[in-house]
């Protein structure tokens, strides 16, 4: 078993939901700090995310942080840099799509990410059928390779994506990109079909902007990831002060 | 004896051409995915389905299109040319070929919607147009800067009772379209088709949209067969997703004719790419250093896409068939010498075939070479911007 799932799985048995907020790297000089100010406000693990240019599971909010980093001339080397050394107190889990790690060479993206402290990666483009390569060379490298499952996903591969998926399996309980908040979601749903199949961590994303909505779906997850909702306020000026509030105000609604 | 008897059949079970093709989309897509996959196999093994198309093709799309000798051209420039006329089909490129099957297999599926993307606007306006006739509800998804540069298709989708949704986002352009399509099908998946327009996107689309454009090929074998020309030594097609290509290449990839396609010199994802993976395939891609998708330039926005079907891909690595780009200026010139030597104006994109076939006759190509080129399609929607450019420079 992966560290970050041994990690997630003993964070479970304290009973803590786990909260994941989620940075796009390199959007500010100062990104590593709301980082740190995220863990310091009570975050779990906090996920990574490295610009593409063409980010097809986003919605506006990570298109223009994106677009903001790699005009500040972020790649997966700088980040790496600037993250080796750190020590930010929480997991860190890269999320970037595909063809990053496949121009980079995906053995040598997995050894650089955990040479720099990564311990897992979410690539929303990697469907599990044309994972095979990049789940071995994260075996050598101690990454885990989280999927997601969302409401369209069928039994069957409920079941598939279930058993393959390492640290935490990523629900998404809304038929939409990041940032947008469509509809109600069907967490209960998409957590069950989950757990029908394995007992690892099940955390729910896209969509969740406020702590209410946090704690409702942490009523049938062990995590939630919050991403858009904060990345948000990053574009609009936030500081590493303003975030550890943001953080911390979910972290109080989910531990009441 | 064909030498290569298995170019251009079915792809592997999970989409692939050799390295290139596969899926590579969000989770929450991968069920329209193999839903389409198990409708497509099941429609297209359908002799009733088949049917409905190629009737839907003959009554409504102006099929067959005739191939047209182009004598003053082949005696100036030496080489025996033959046009496969897709400019004569209706809305006037071979992207009718698609969205009609597209449209059918959207109401076989019962659904009754479609999206699609645009950078020209020609998919677009072949798409509003067969939803329209199918009754289905159209939205197209077009790149803000290819709205104002191509405002009068906007204006067509719109007459044929389209909405059109211009792009923000990125480059606002074709590519950024595509994002913004699947970014849409997402939210719409249960009661919307999103009706590609090429020969790219995850399986089955490359495959499929490649069989509903193979009729060019097949038609142009037969047409050539019967006006006693036989195989011709070649075929010449424009590439920018590569549909066109690939509906004239099916109808000869087991023969043993030379398939070139023309890429713009701003745009050739197989001369100035690399393997990457984008739009849900793996395929050739422009590139930078580190990964990230470049914007393509060409003078035909139909050719402005940084990436190339997979299966091109595939053809170019297996050395089955070659590609090339070619510049705007040679284009130009490609247009203006066809319209004036054989009374057809050719679309930008079309021209850039017609071009490499200028440069290259009596070298790569042998004189008295038979050529068979394709006219992906007319040149009407361009006309205002080359006359901006020519009047532009007296």
């Amino acid at each position: 078993m992966k560290s970050l799932e041994v990690h997630l799985r003993a964070l479970r048995d304290t009973g803590r939901t786990a909260l994941v907020p989620y940075f796009m790297a390199g959007v500010t000089p100062d990104w590593t700090q709301h980082v740190a100010a995220a863990v310091l406000g009570g975050a779990d693990a906090v996920e990574i995310g490295v610009p593409f240019s063409d980010p097809m599971m986003d919605g506006v909010v990570i298109q223009e942080a994106a677009q903001r980093a790699l005009s500040a001339g972020t790649t997966i080397d700088t980040i790496c840099s600037e993250l080796t050394g750190t020590s930010l107190g929480a997991p860190l889990i890269a999320m970037t799509y595909y063809n990053l790690f496949h121009h980079y060479g995906l053995r040598r993206a997995a050894g650089r990410l955990a040479a720099s402290g990564i311990v897992g990666a979410i690539v929303p483009d990697l469907t599990l059928e044309e994972s095979d390569e990049w789940r071995s060379v994260c075996d050598e490298s101690d990454i885990a390779t989280i999927f997601l499952v969302a409401p369209s996903t069928t039994t069957e591969r409920f079941e598939r994506l279930a058993r393959t998926t390492q640290g935490f399996c990523y629900a998404s309980t809304r038929m939409a990109v990041t940032g947008r908040a469509i509809g109600e979601g069907d967490a209960t749903r998409v957590v069950e079909s989950v757990r029908r199949t394995s007992d690892v961590p099940v955390y729910v994303g896209i969509g969740i902007t406020t702590p209410d909505q946090a704690v409702q779906a942490a009523q049938h997850a062990d995590g939630v990831i919050v991403g858009s909702a904060l990345v948000d306020t990053i574009l609009n000026g936030a500081s590493p002060a303003d975030t550890e509030s943001f953080v911390r105000s979910f972290r109080r609604a989910l531990d009441e | 004896m064909s030498p290569h008897p298995n170019f251009m059949g079915a792809p592997s079970s999970t989409g692939h051409f050799g390295d290139f093709g596969g899926r590579f989309v969000p989770e929450a897509l991968m069920p329209a995915c193999l839903e389409l996959e198990a409708a497509f196999i099941d429609a297209w093994a359908d002799p009733v389905f088949v049917d409905e198309y190629r009737t839907v093709l003959q009554e409504f799309g102006g099929r067959p299109t005739p191939v047209t000798y182009l004598g003053r051209f082949s005696k100036k420039f030496g080489v025996e040319v033959f046009a496969k006329r897709e400019d004569l089909a209706h809305t006037g490129s071979h992207k009718i070929n698609n969205v009609v099957g597209q449209t059918l297999l959207t109401r076989r599926m019962g659904k009754s919607r479609v999206i699609a993307e645009t950078g020209a606007g020609q998919h677009g306006v072949a798409t509003a147009t067969a939803a329209a006739r199918l009754g289905l509800d159209c939205t197209v998804y077009m790149g803000e800067l290819d709205t104002q540069r191509q405002a009068l298709n906007v204006f067509r989708m719109e007459l044929l009772g389209s909405t059109v949704v211009p792009v923000t986002s990125g480059s606002r352009t074709l590519k950024d379209a595509v994002n913004e399509a699947m970014r849409e099908w997402v939210a719409c998946v249960d009661d919307t088709h999103y009706c590609l327009g090429s020969v790219m996107g995850p399986h089955p689309f490359p495959w499929m949209v490649r069989e509903f454009q193979s009729i060019i090929g097949h038609e142009a074998a037969q047409q050539l067969t019967q006006r006693g020309v036989g195989v011709p030594d070649m075929v010449v097609a424009c590439v920018g997703g590569g549909s066109n290509a690939a509906g004239i290449f099916a109808g000869f990839a087991n023969t043993t004719t030379r398939l070139v396609g023309v890429e713009a010199e701003g745009g050739a994802a197989v001369s100035h790419g690399s393997p990457g993976v984008l739009h849900g395939m793996k395929s050739m891609l422009i590139q930078s250093e580190h990964g990230q998708i470049e914007e393509a330039h060409s003078i035909s926005a139909g050719l402005d896409y940084p990436g190339i079907g997979p299966e091109h891909a595939y053809l170019a690595a297996a050395g089955r068939a070659e590609y090339v780009g070619i510049g705007d200026e040679d284009v130009l010139v490609a247009l203006q010498t066809l319209s004036e030597l054989e009374g057809i104006i050719p679309a930008l994109e079309s021209a850039h075939a017609v071009a490499w076939i200028m440069q290259e006759a009596g070298r790569s190509i042998p004189r008295g070479s038979t050529v068979l080129l394709n006219m992906s399609g007319r040149g009407d929607k361009d006309v205002a911007q080359v006359r901006d450019i020519l009047r532009g420079r007296q």
